[in-house]
Order: structure tokens, then sequence, then C-alpha cells
């Protein structure tokens, strides 16, 4: 293995070429006016990810990710320059009305992009949501309410609703020939509208949960869950966790033998990003998610060669990075139909909502009246610590949107 | 308690400064001061606890969130609720989560009163943080602010920045001024007097139990009161309010504005809050900086920063300042 | 239940009460002697985990990553007790909370500066890296059992050391009356420098030997920092056997409230504590 990197390196990286951009609009602005009328303002792009604590990879990742696809367009959004001010959300709730506040009226910020949390996001899409502007785009957070029942026309999502990777996961399940499961995951958000939509997808096709565990977060300590299940003897298992919660409950059901005969499956986070860390244990484990490594397309494999140039391979390009690369492009598009003019709200929501995204490194997608991504689910299986995709789960599989009143 | 002369001037001037603020801040800076002024009632309230009776509470942040809560609960989907009911049902509420609590707590003493204390604010945020029917640790969407009217006659609408900055302002003054004349009254000497010697005190025919309690509760209600402002001004409850973070914020906020001060808390959240939004925009890692910042306090400044602005305010200092920690 | 799940349950309460000691044993030491509330303990205790994946990396062993770390971790902990905790020892708890707290901000910084935001796991030692069949289809790792008797070892040092050796006759002497043991000619200070540095060493000890089955990840000494102190809590404070048993119980409490009570999970050991504090507000071992 190589030496750890310093991962300052890529953060440091971008941050200078965010200096560099400001750089050049303090210079514009000496120009005489005569020039000054025709450049224009940079777009301004508020960011509110978490950058310090558990979840600061995916903070990282989504950024770079983002800031490639404008650097790889000629760092410019149709012509103006762009100004990006990210703010660290710290995971915080508390703190997330007034980071919006901040980035919406004292940075007078275009566009927001955040978060991943999905507490932050619901507080946060009750601010932005309430208003006409700036628009919002969520790179990552899955409750299914921000393009549900919080839905609002200046709000997109570039990733995923919590139902979406985990509903073919449970079909894949009962496919797989299994009659019984148990459900085990935490007990918030995410954890709950996952194992809800795998469960409702297992039982459509003829299995049965015998058990759903729900277990306190972000508490780790699986030892007494993996006794239980062993004792119920399902045919199955299927779960979320992420990140380092993911690594050790893989590691800790493959040390328990569990893995050999009762199977793993759930939401493709469980192996996203942490399967080399897993090792051996997450071997054969079968999940499904908008994304896997090895996709066979052109953009994906010019994606992953970039970004691993750009920002070494620690953490390398995984779907967050995808997510926020994907996010770029909404804004490269949103941004090219009005001809930069940011305060064309209507025409440019309008534009954003007719994006389709055939360059993106998950294959073709497009934006859904919700305002959420209508995209292919994959299965994936994990063999030598890496996701490789073993077919297509569910074909442009759009999210239900429940409780949506636009469109 | 006791102010001099040139720190009584300097307060009128900083009181001067914020009452014309929203004529100058601008919409960001004007929500943000009603925050910092929510968030120093919230510190003051601990200030009676720590600085003053000298117990200190590691689960501040249960009543502070809890009012959100308890606002999310009695506010309909359909039409707002009048704010007669509201902040009363609120308190009330608060009021009886702290005396169950502090019943309790205040027979231990010490760390082990900090673990209890903490003990307990977790359970309650476990509960709110599990129950789905109150959005879980998404939180829970607060529809309408409270309507401050007389009949069909709206008095406020707390809608509006301008209006919630005074209102948070008043408030402020009015949690500072009821404080100060508890704290002068009897009741506030037997505490300070727990505080410095609790057996004395129980000697002297007092009981602490009773008073320790009372004071819980009060500190309890106002944290509430400001947690009810804050649900006001995002209009959402969320499970995070009421965690440990919180609590050790509070607390930061407490001991580095100089405890035992009452305005040294509210400056304190007032300096944090300031500094770290300011730094942001210049600095990546400005949680470092924070960190320096903090242990810096420590180390030079014993009592915070209250004890600063006493001894600028007197370069000579004499011995009826603040209560030493 | 039948009888063999019980069972099966008990070890692995009991197990993760072992790990929970091990966490908590340094928060103890440097409590109850020295008097100090080390809230940046779960940080060290990141440290600990971080250095060994950095060290294990570039040496393949963890053994050799633990035994190359330990000095590391030690000298970082004499650094911190000299620059910052010493001008804290006749000062309120307050104030060593607000201190360590700032000292997490910058620890937590640091990391992210040295190590980066990616998520990392630790190699088992092959030698301890098998599981041993348990029923028809659980196993247990062989791994978690080494953790068990490490811990046991380390109790018993602990006691040994406190209870028979020189140095642990000094370091009781401090705790009971500082003064008194001043002028006994005891150096207090460059003793008090010592129980710091071997807090920081057993936090971040454990942080080392607990890496291969918890991975390594930033912000991972906050969540074992509040059950920690639980654990100390309940105990009483400074008593390596209340930690013992503290930590026991706070194992068996969490393992059999998941299965038992799976809807209050996550407040059983917070509603155990208080219970405790209730009924013996000093804690189990606390000296009134």
């Amino acid at each position: 293995m190589s030496k750890p990197t310093t991962p300052g390196n890529s953060r440091r990286r971008f941050l200078a070429g965010a200096a560099a951009t400001t750089g050049l609009v303090a210079a514009s602005s000496f120009v005489p006016t005569r020039f000054a009328i025709g450049a224009k303002a940079p777009v301004k792009i508020g960011i509110l990810l978490p950058y310090s604590g558990t979840y600061a990879m995916l903070g990282e990742s989504i950024t770079n990710g983002m800031k490639m696809r404008i650097e790889q367009a000629g760092g410019m959004l149709a012509g103006r320059a762009v100004e990006y001010v990210a703010i660290d959300s710290e995971m915080s709730v508390p703190k997330a009305p007034q980071n919006t506040k901040k980035l919406m009226s004292k940075e007078k910020a275009d566009f927001i992009v955040g978060p991943v949390h999905s507490g932050i996001a619901a507080a946060m899409s009750k601010i932005v949501g309430a208003r006409k502007s700036p628009i919002m785009i969520v790179p990552n957070a899955g409750h299914n309410g921000i393009t549900g029942e919080l839905c609002a026309p200046n709000i997109f999502r570039t990733s995923f609703s919590n139902w979406q990777p985990a509903f073919p996961g449970g079909k894949v399940m009962a496919d797989d020939g299994h009659k019984t499961a148990v459900t085990i995951s935490w007990k918030y958000g995410a954890g709950i509208q996952m194992m809800g939509a795998g469960k409702a997808a297992f039982e459509a096709n003829g299995g049965k949960v015998i058990k759903e565990i729900l277990m306190p977060f972000p508490d780790v300590e699986f030892q007494a869950y993996l006794s239980e299940i062993a004792a119920l003897k399902p045919d199955a298992v299927f779960s979320f966790f992420s990140g380092g919660g993911a690594i050790k409950f893989v590691k800790d059901y493959a040390a328990a033998g569990l893995k050999e005969t009762i199977p793993l499956y759930g939401p493709g986070f469980l192996t996203e990003g942490v399967s080399k860390a897993q090792g051996a244990a997450a071997e054969g484990i079968r999940t499904t998610l908008h994304y896997a490594a090895n996709l066979d397309n052109p953009a994906n494999k010019a994606f992953r060669a970039a970004y691993i140039s750009a920002f070494g391979d620690k953490p390398g390009p995984n779907v967050f990075s995808v997510q926020g690369y994907d996010a770029g492009s909404l804004l490269l598009q949103g941004l090219a139909a009005v001809g930069g003019d940011t305060g064309a709200t209507g025409d440019l929501i309008a534009a954003m909502e007719s994006a389709t995204f055939a360059d993106s490194p998950r294959g073709f997608w497009k934006m859904s009246k919700a305002h959420n991504p209508i995209q292919d689910i994959y299965l994936r299986e994990v063999k030598d610590g890496v996701n490789l995709v073993k077919g297509i789960a569910a074909k442009a599989l759009e999210d239900p949107a429940t409780g949506c009143k636009m469109g | 308690m006791t102010m001099s002369r040139p720190t009584m001037a300097l307060l009128l001037a900083v009181l001067a400064g914020l009452f014309t603020f929203p004529f100058y801040g601008g919409e960001f800076y004007v929500e943000m001061m009603a925050e910092m002024m929510i968030l120093g009632i919230f510190a003051m309230s601990l200030d009676l606890l720590i600085g003053f009776t000298g117990l200190i509470s590691f689960g501040h942040a249960a009543f502070f969130g809890f009012a959100g809560y308890m606002l999310a609960i009695v506010t309909p989907e359909s039409e707002p609720i009048a704010i007669w009911w509201a902040l009363p049902v609120c308190l009330a509420a608060v009021a009886v989560a702290a005396l169950v609590i502090g019943w309790f707590s205040v027979r231990t003493s010490g760390i082990y009163f900090i673990m209890i204390t903490l003990a307990f604010a977790q359970m309650m945020y476990y509960y709110f943080n599990e129950n789905q029917d109150l959005g879980g640790s998404d939180g829970k969407f607060i529809s309408w602010d409270p309507m401050v009217a007389i009949g069909d006659w709206q008095l406020l609408d707390l809608s509006d920045l301008t209006t919630l900055y005074y209102v948070c302002f008043g408030s402020l003054i009015f949690v500072y001024l009821l404080l100060t004349v508890m704290l002068n009254a009897p009741f506030g000497q037997v505490i300070r007097g727990i505080r410095a010697n609790e057996n004395r005190t129980r000697a002297l025919g007092f009981a602490t139990f009773r008073y320790k309690l009372v004071s819980f509760v009060i500190a309890g209600t106002l944290a509430g009161f400001a947690g009810f402002l804050e649900a006001v001004r995002t209009d959402f409850a969320n499970p995070a309010y009421l965690g440990w973070h919180e609590s050790g914020l509070v607390m930061m906020f407490v001991i580095l504005g100089g405890m035992g001060t009452l305005y040294g808390p509210a400056l304190g959240a007032l300096i944090l809050g300031l500094l770290k939004s300011e730094m942001q925009d210049y600095i990546e890692r400005v949680n470092l900086v924070m960190g320096f910042f903090v242990i810096a306090v420590v180390l030079f400044l014993p009592h915070g920063v209250a004890g600063l602005v006493e001894r600028l305010g007197r370069p000579k200092a004499t011995d009826d300042g603040e209560a030493a920690p | 239940m039948d009888i063999a799940t019980f069972l099966i349950q008990v070890l692995n309460g009991v197990q993760y009460g072992f790990m929970l000691f091990l966490v908590a044993s340094g928060l103890t030491l440097v409590f109850g002697i020295m008097g100090i509330i080390n809230l940046a303990h779960g940080a060290f205790y990141m440290f600990g985990a971080y250095v060994v994946y950095w060290l294990t990396d570039y040496t393949g062993s963890l053994t050799l990553g633990v035994l190359l770390g330990l000095p590391l971790v030690i000298v970082l902990g004499l650094v911190i007790e000299r620059f910052a905790i010493s001008y804290l020892y006749k000062r309120d708890h307050l104030y060593q909370v607000l201190l360590t707290y700032g000292l997490i901000l910058i620890l937590n910084e640091a990391q992210l500066e040295i190590w980066g935001t990616n998520f990392y796991s630790v190699p088992k030692p092959d030698l301890l890296s098998g599981s041993i069949p348990l029923t028809e289809n659980l196993d247990y790792p062989v791994y978690r059992l080494f953790i068990s008797v490490v811990c046991l070892a380390i109790v018993a040092a602990l006691y040994l050391v406190i209870g028979r050796t020189r140095l642990g006759m000094m370091i009781r002497a401090g705790a009971s009356d500082r003064e008194m043991a001043q002028a006994m000619g005891i150096n207090i200070s460059r003793l008090f420098a010592i129980v710091f540095a071997l807090g920081v060493a057993l936090a971040a000890f454990s942080g080392m030997i607990g890496a291969p089955i918890s991975s390594v990840f930033p912000g991972m000494g906050d969540q074992i920092l509040i059950i920690s102190f639980v654990v100390v809590v309940i105990g009483g404070i400074g008593s390596v056997k209340g930690a013992f048993i503290g930590a026991m119980v706070i194992g068996l409490a969490d393992t059999f409230g998941k299965v038992l009570v799976p809807e209050f999970a996550s407040i059983v050991i917070y509603a155990v504590m208080a219970l405790v504090l209730l009924w013996r507000p000093q804690g189990l071992f606390g000296k009134a």
C-alpha cells in the first residue's frame, strides 16, 4: 500500500482554484467601465456540506466532483466566472438555519449546494422552499420528503431518494429465492425509510420480513443483534449502514460466520466507498445503487481517471463525487439555457427541470417532475474489493414522490 | 453583580447600539443577532445554575429543545395558535420536566450532578429522536408562528424579522432584570450561600434542597423560554437541540463569558457566535482557531470576558467585583 | 430466549464491557488521581487509532504499529500536559472542561489535516483472525477474546502498579493529599505529568487495539466519550475496580437492553446510570 496521502492536498488544491477565480474577478473590477458592462459578476455558489467529523469524506467528495465538472467546462458558467462560498455544516442541525441564511442573505448566493444530512436538508428546504430563490441543489441527503411533501420549484436533487436504492434491493432479495429476511439499520430517517422500502418490495414479491431491527444511531456495537439474527435463522439479511458503521457491520457480520449461511443485502451504501476497508468480509455482498465503480460507459471511465489524477485515490471517485459532478452538470445546463442570467428564475428552473444527463458517470438520467433523478438502479456484487455491476435492478426508476403537489 | 460605573456605561452603549441595530445591521446580521440574543437568554439561565447556585448542569439543552417540541405539538397544521395559550402551556410543560429531573438530580453534587443531568437529557433526546410521530431524527416543522393578537387586532407579527428582533431584545432585557431582581432578593442570597458553602447554609436553617430545586426549575423554564423563541425563529423542532453538543455549547458560553455575572454569559454567546461566523469567511480551519481561542481564554482570562470587561472598566482591582470561581 | 442464546448474549455483554473498560480506564485514572475532567479523552482514542493505522500501513504489522505508536502518543500526552493541563490543577472543574473542549477542536482538525477524511481499516494479525464456532451458524472472533485478555492484563497491571509499586504509592499519596505529598518530597508536577501521559496512553492504546474491529474514521472519538464517562461515573470516580464493574454493568445492560427492550435500547444505559446515582450518589465504588 502507498503511504497515506495528506488529504489537505486535495482541499487546498480546490481552494487554490477558488482563490484563482476570485483573483480573476478582483482583477476584472479594475478594467475600464466599457469592458465592465460586458463582463458580468460571477455566479455565486454557496455550499453547505460537512468538512469535519465522520462525514467529512462525503463533503469533500461532493465538492471535488462538482468543481471538477465546472472546471472541465472551462471553469465558467455560461461565460460567467464562478465564486464558491463553502461553509462546514458540522452535521449540526441547530446551526443549519443560520448557515443557510448566511449563504442566502449575506453571501447572496445564486445557488445553494447541500447538504449530506437529512435533518439539515429538512431545515434548509423549509427556508429555501418558502422563497423563489436561491435554487437549492441537494447532492446527497436522501430524505424522501425533500422531493415529496417538501418539494418546491427551486429545490433539485442530483442524488437519490432513500426509497430508490432500497426498493429494488428488496426485490433482488426475493428474486434470489429468499423467503424470509431480517432487516437491520439505525433508527433514524434514512435507516427507517430505506428499510421500509426494502421490506415493501420484498413482501410484494412473496418474501416475509420476520424481524425489523432498528438500533440507536450512531451505535456500532452489533454483537447482540448478530447473535439474535443467528438464532432467528432468516434466509437473508437486508441492511443499511454507511461510513464507519458500514465497515464495522460488514466485518462483524463476516467474523460472526453469518455470511456463509445468511447472505447480506442492502442499499449500496453498505459497501460504497468502504469496500476496500472491509476487505474480504465484503466479498460477495449484493447491493443496489445508482452507481458502480466499473460501470462500462466512457463517461464513467473518463470521470474516474480525471478524478484520480486531480484528487488522488484516498478517497477515490465514488457515488458521492458522482452526485457532486452531476450537480455541476445541472448548473452548467441551467445557466447555459438562460445565457447566465441568474435573475431569470422561472426560465432557469424550467431549464433545470428538463435537463438530461447523458454524460453522467452513472449512466443516462433525467429530472422527474418532483426534481429527483429518474435513474437506473444497478445490482452490484463485491469482488476483490470492488463493487462490480451484475445488471440493472430497476430501469429508469422514478421515486413515487408521495405528497409532492408540484408538476 | 455590582457593576462598576465604566462597565455600566459600556453596557448602556451596547444596549443603545442593539436597540438601533435593525436600522443599519442588514438582514443577515439582524437575524444573527436575534439568534445570539436567544442564546444569550439560554446562557443566562444556565448561569443561574452554574454561576450562582453552584450546580453544573450538562443537560440544560433538554429544556431548550423540549420547549420547541411543545410549540410544534400545540401548533395546529391549519391555523396559528394564540401566544397567550402557546407560551404558558410550553413553559408549564418545561417547568414540570425541570421539576421532575431536578427532584432526582439535585440530591447529587459535583461531577455526579453533571452526569445525572446528562443522563436525563440524553433520555429526552432519544425519546424525540426516535419518536416517528414527531418526525424522528428529521424533526418536526411548526406550520405557523404563534399569533400575538387581542381579538382581531394583531399586536405583533412574529414572522417579521424586525419584530422578532425586538421581541428577542426585549426578552433578553426582561430575563436579565428578572434574574437580577431575584438574585438580589433573599432567595438570591440563599442560593449564593449554597454555592459558597452548602453545609453552612443548611446549618443556618435553610432547606437547601428546596432552594436548589427551585433554582433548577427557574433555570430550566427560562431555557425553555429561549427554546420557544428559537422555535419561533426557525419554525422547526429537532432532537439535536436537546443533545449534549448543545448543552456543552451553552456551558462554553457561560464559562467563556464569565460565570456569575449574567451579562457575561450573554456576551459569551455573542462573541463565540460572531467570531466563528466572521472567521468562516477567511479561514479554512475555523475550529482549529476556535480551539486555540478557547484555551487562551482559560489560560489568560480566568474570569472570562466579563472579567476582562471589569478589569478594563476598573484598572485598580477592588474586592466588590465578581464572585470568584 | 433459550439458554444457549442467553449465554451467548452474556458473552457479548461481558466482552463489550471489557472494551468499555479499556477505553474508560485512562479516564478514571486522570480523573481520580489528578482531579482533571478530560473531555479530550475520546480525541486521544481517535489519535491512537489513526497512529496505529498509519504505522501498520508502513510496517505491515499491528504489533509493530502499537509498539512504535505508544511512545508517540506518550510524548503527545506529555507535551499537552506541560503546555495546557498543568495550569489547571488548582482551578475549577469548569475550566478543565473548557480547556479540554478546546483540545478536542484542535485534535480533530489536526487529524483531518494529517490523515484526511477517508475511512480506513486495520487488518487483524493473522494469528488472531480466526473464529471459534459457538452454534451451528454463529462464530466468535478470536480477536475479541484477545481484547478481553488484554483488558484483564491491564486491570491486573493497574492494580499492581497502583497498589504495589513506589510509583503507585506516590500516586495514591498525591491523590489523597497533594500538599502533604509535596511536603514529603514527592515531585507532584512530575508525578501528574506521568499520570496524564499514562491516561493518554491508555486511551490511545484502546483506540489502537480496537482499530481492527472498529475501523478508523474522523470523529470516532466523539462517539466513545460520553459512554466512557458513564462507565467511570457509575463505578465511582477514580476507582479502577469501580470502572471495571461499571464497564461490565453497562456492557451487559446495553446488550440485554438491545435484545429485551429494543424500543428503549438507546436510553437503557442512561437509565441505569441515573438509577445507580440515585441509589448511590457517589457511584458504586466512589468515596463519599
